[in-house]
């Protein structure tokens, strides 16, 4: 049999059936759900009758939405309230499992769904958002889908599907100290652009992704879509193995011997060959920060706002001249004499044990500085939180400034209360710097846990390299 | 899902290349359960000069005159020409109801977003890929000339310019099959109840691990 790609692996053996055409029926093992892309979907089934054909297969978690202090309180914002209560319907008409509030699993849908041991190789797994690329990590083909697809999945367990090509992004040799996993994967979008990826599956391989934990590993195919890839995936190791042994819905016993043995398959062959390749060095990747309202825009903490007029694509200028005018900064700006208003550390990207970890280091023993205005860590999910409280982080970040939250995805798209103000510059471990993406008018600077961190302490962004 | 064969329509010029789903639809119009309504609040945050809240009307509200959309020249059209990458970032398909809502069936763009470009069709809009010289060129014709209009020609897969020349584009025959015809792809796909169903025994049987049956969720309950 001639050499196979990990994403081929997992599509061949997932395709019911194909058309002359090349579209493919492609059965979904594992289907998440939240309350803010799934309303419209169960209504639909409703409509037409329908029933969710296989309700074991699909997971729900209200996350969007969700305040992260006052808990007993409720959701005050009676919108808000009403979502959530729709998807806890929902569930329950449908008889779908649900983590619901008050449940201490509660969280971000990506980070509470490995967590749980949900995602295991070899998997399909979508979910009706875009950040569904994250459970690619675990050697699975994860990708955000539209709320007409969720409802597909929900009334048939498949999805139709155009087979997208290949893309294998290779990091050689391991990041320097103090560079981390969204070092890495913004330098990656900044190099290949928004659009870089699309239409492709990317598999990250080489020394510097062998060595990322599991939690680096979700970070980067987490932001793989913001490369515009379909999904990003990492080959199994023994990273993987190690991360779902007695997770609560892993296989156990026989089953657990059975699936690892199985498991061990989803890599890449040698020889397998894919459309686009392309080659990295990860030792000459330094902290990242963006300066645009596109995650392209990215420059190295050494460096300074690039002058749109020495781009040579006209399009491309166009756009940096109006992201420099919405972000307030000027060409030639040093990244370093960026002033910050508010810190957020949390996210689908940013929002694990290991992320709190990596930034309550930077700011043990230390303030935050007294230009701050509002400096929130948002644990990922409840158990993230629990985990960091007996660790001790929290008391790190509450006696340096921070406040200290409920999980939820919070500031990162800023659907609850945690909003900024029109104007307001913020340090951020999240994925998206577009425009008004943080609240109307906000401006989002992209950086990893430490940077995010160091920046909170200085009120500027330093590069936390030379801490 | 409405059929679609012919549009002939004013064409908008959007000049912005990476434009995301929440310039599109901002956040907090999310928050709705409902498909429909998201049009007035299309490209909110650039239609308009005040911050649009979800239940608040936009009549009265005041708009930017700067931006495209409000121009009088390009009112009632039903194709948006834009520029590469369309449709970027989140997945949600509140974008293209919010494109939909307000009134377009066509997009034109040299390069979309992937999972944007899914949307589009299951919605009834039909998003058409054509070359970036190409592209220039419609958006140097479309705001040189008052009243620019295109004809687009779905079954023949055509553009069509007002000095007649005809641009062809590509789509995918199960997409156009669909968009045509209005079709309900869930009621395609339950056709194939029957391969679905064996395709997901002989999981069950192969790699039972897969299947989470409904007393595991049980398992880890801590509070």
């Amino acid at each position: 049999m001639s050499a196979k790609t990990l994403f081929a692996k997992i599509w061949d053996a997932h395709q019911i059936r194909q058309d002359a055409d090349g579209t493919a029926l492609l059965y979904i093992d594992r289907h998440l759900v939240h309350e803010v892309t799934s309303p419209q979907a169960f209504e639909g089934l409703r409509l037409n009758r329908r029933t969710v054909r296989t309700p074991e297969a699909t997971f729900a978690v209200p996350d969007h939405n969700v305040p992260t202090r006052d808990l007993a309180q409720g959701i005050q914002d009676p919108v808000s309230r009403l979502q959530v209560e729709t998807l806890e319907n929902n569930c329950r008409e449908f008889g779908i499992r649900i983590f619901g509030m008050g449940d201490p699993r509660q969280g971000v849908v990506h980070v509470i769904a490995p967590e749980q041991g949900l995602i295991l190789p070899g998997l399909t797994v979508v979910c009706g958002d875009s950040h569904t690329a994250t459970h690619g990590a675990f050697g699975t083909l994860a990708f955000g889908i539209g709320t007409s697809e969720v409802e597909h999945v929900l009334a048939t367990q498949t999805l139709t599907q155009k087979r997208p090509k290949t893309m294998r992004l290779t990091l050689t040799n391991t990041l320097g100290p103090g560079v981390t996993s969204k070092d890495l994967v913004l330098y990656l979008i900044g190099q290949i652009g928004t659009a870089g990826a699309t239409g492709h599956a990317i598999e990250f391989a080489g020394e510097a992704i062998r060595a990322l934990s599991m939690e680096g590993r979700m970070t980067v195919c987490n932001m793989a879509i913001e490369a515009g890839a379909r999904a990003g995936m990492v080959g199994v190791d023994d990273h993987t193995i190690d991360y779902l042994a007695n997770r609560p819905y892993a296989p156990k016993g026989k089953d657990w011997i059975e699936a690892v043995i199985h498991w061990r398959h989803y890599v890449s062959d040698p020889g397998a060959v894919f459309d686009r390749e392309l080659t990295l060095d990860a030792s000459a990747i330094e902290p990242q920060v963006s300066w645009g309202t596109s995650p392209e825009m990215m420059a190295p903490i050494s460096g300074q706002i690039p002058d749109p007029d020495t781009m040579a694509d006209p399009v491309r200028q166009s756009s940096a001249r109006k992201a420099l005018a919405y972000m307030g900064l000027q060409a030639g700006t040093r990244i370093t004499d960026i002033p910050i208003d508010k810190v957020f550390i949390g996210s689908c990207t940013n929002g694990r044990i290991e992320d709190l970890r990596a930034a309550a280091q930077v700011v043990k023993d230390r303030k935050v500085a007294s230009s701050i205005k509002l400096a929130l860590v948002v644990p990922g999910s409840g158990l993230v939180k629990r985990q960091a409280e007996e660790e001790g982080l929290d008391q790190i970040f509450i006696t340096a400034g921070f406040e200290w939250r409920e999980p939820g995805c919070s500031m990162c798209l800023a659907m609850n209360n945690d909003v900024l103000s029109p104007g307001e510059r913020c340090a951020s471990t999240s994925n998206r710097n577009f425009e008004g993406r943080q609240g109307a008018g906000s401006r989002t600077h992209l950086a990893s846990p430490a940077m995010a961190a160091a920046a909170a302490i200085h009120g500027h962004f330093v590069d936390v390299r030379r801490l | 899902m409405e059929p679609f064969r012919h549009i002939e329509s004013v064409v908008v010029p959007l000049d912005r290349a990476n434009v995301d789903t929440d310039a599109i639809i901002p956040k907090q119009f999310l928050k709705s359960i409902q498909r429909s309504g998201f049009g007035p609040n299309l490209f909110d945050e650039w239609r308009y000069l005040d911050r649009g809240e979800p239940g608040k009307s936009c009549q009265g509200r005041p708009v930017n005159p700067d931006f495209v959309l409000n121009q009088p020249r390009y009112q009632g059209a039903q194709i948006l020409l834009a520029r590469d990458n369309f449709g970027c970032g989140s997945s949600r398909e509140h974008a293209p109801w919010a494109l939909l809502d307000y009134g377009f069936r066509v997009l034109i763009a040299p390069s979309f977003a992937d999972i944007f470009f899914n949307n589009c069709f299951k919605n009834g809009i039909l998003p058409i890929i054509l070359d970036t010289q190409t592209v220039d060129r419609l958006f140097r014709e479309a705001s040189a000339t008052p009243g620019y209009r295109l004809a687009v020609d779905l079954p023949e897969q055509g553009v069509t310019t007002p000095d007649g020349h005809t641009l062809p584009f590509q789509v995918d025959p199960f997409s156009k099959h669909c968009l045509i015809h209005g079709l309900d792809d869930i009621g395609l796909t339950l056709e194939h109840e029957e391969e679905i169903r064996q395709y997901e025994s002989k999981r069950r049987k192969d790699y039972p691990w897969v299947f989470i049956p409904e007393e595991a969720s049980r398992l880890g309950f801590s509070g």
